[in-house]
């Protein structure tokens, strides 16, 4: 069976040819990427069997950069570098941190 | 989304420019927090600093599509990097300074003639040359790009506004996590007494991606 990664061949409509200037936290996303490889806590192969391990609802549900973002927190949980815990105490201190949005 | 616009690609050299796809900068979305919890935590272990980050970051802006003119004006100019380049295009780059241990896959560069037109695609994901372009453009990571292009390479062409005759073979290389493509244009007619810094110039990212030809100059 075809995962639903692999696009080649597959139908699909006409190129949307719109430039996306990436915004920092995206860039900062890729600069993640980059630095854990080159300190060889994460190889190329598993960021793409992260992606690879998404499922297809999410995979296309969310943004390039998302579904990078995702991968990776999730590579880090299952190769011990970070918890689920630690992950969800941060992400509860940045929230009480920032002013609450308009 | 509409798309229903035209592209000159012969009066700009590097990239385009379209509107930009709409963004959400200033909600804090669960993925920006995430990124922001992911990158603080890393720093509190002591796995990364936040002056790397930043650092890469400036490494990642500073890469853009003149890189790889840089590369395709000195094998148009210079026929023995030429031949380097077809022959180890990583070992080539590296000789021009390129750090392309970087990265740490192989490059291949594939060579347009009269006869035979070469373009590049990832259909598993997003691979691309970046150590020489920078990172890839929206359309070559969609969906529509990964699946069309080695289905009906000519009508994505076509797409791009790149018209091939019938006796021009389309060649479309798949890219993967270990194998990035670069292609390397020809030459247009009417650039012969051109210097090398002003071939650079001529370069556009599209044509060593292969979804464009580099046109001459307009006088």
């Amino acid at each position: 069976m075809r995962a639903y990664h692999d696009l080649g061949g597959t139908p699909a409509g006409p190129i949307d040819r719109n430039e996306h200037e990436l915004q920092l936290w995206e860039k900062r996303i890729e600069a993640l990427l980059v630095l854990l490889t080159r300190k060889k806590i994460l190889r190329i192969d598993e960021n793409r069997r992260g992606l690879e391990s998404l499922g297809n609802e999410t995979y296309f549900g969310v943004s390039y950069a998302e579904r990078r973002m995702l991968s990776m927190s999730n590579n880090l949980i299952l190769k011990g570098v970070i918890t689920v815990e630690e992950l969800a105490a941060k992400i509860a201190q940045i929230e009480s941190r920032v002013d609450p949005l308009p | 989304m509409s798309h229903d616009h035209h592209h000159d690609h012969g009066d700009h050299a590097h990239g385009h420019r379209h509107p930009n796809q709409p963004d959400h900068d200033d909600a804090l979305t669960y993925y920006r927090k995430l990124e922001m919890a992911v990158r603080e935590l890393l720093i509190e272990k002591n796995i990364i600093s936040a002056d790397e980050v930043r650092k890469v970051v400036e490494d990642i802006e500073s890469r853009s599509p003149e890189g790889g003119a840089r590369v395709v004006a000195r094998a148009w100019s210079d026929p023995q990097f030429r031949q380097a380049l077809l022959e180890d295009a990583t070992a080539a780059c590296t000789s021009m300074g390129f750090e392309m241990a970087l990265y740490d896959v192989k490059l291949t560069v594939v060579e347009n003639t009269p006869d035979v037109h070469n373009m590049v695609v990832c259909t598993l994901c997003s691979c691309y040359p970046r150590m020489l372009l920078g990172l890839p453009p929206a359309w070559y990571k969609s969906r529509a790009y990964r699946s069309r292009a080695v289905r009906e390479p000519r009508a994505v062409l076509r797409e791009f506004g790149l018209e091939l005759g019938d006796d021009v073979s389309v060649r479309v290389h798949d890219s993967t996590a270990d194998l990035r493509y670069l292609v390397l244009p020809m030459r247009p007619e009417g650039t012969e007494r051109m210097t090398e810094a002003e071939l650079i110039a001529i370069v556009n990212r599209d044509s060593m991606i292969g979804t464009a030809i580099v046109s001459p100059p307009i006088e």
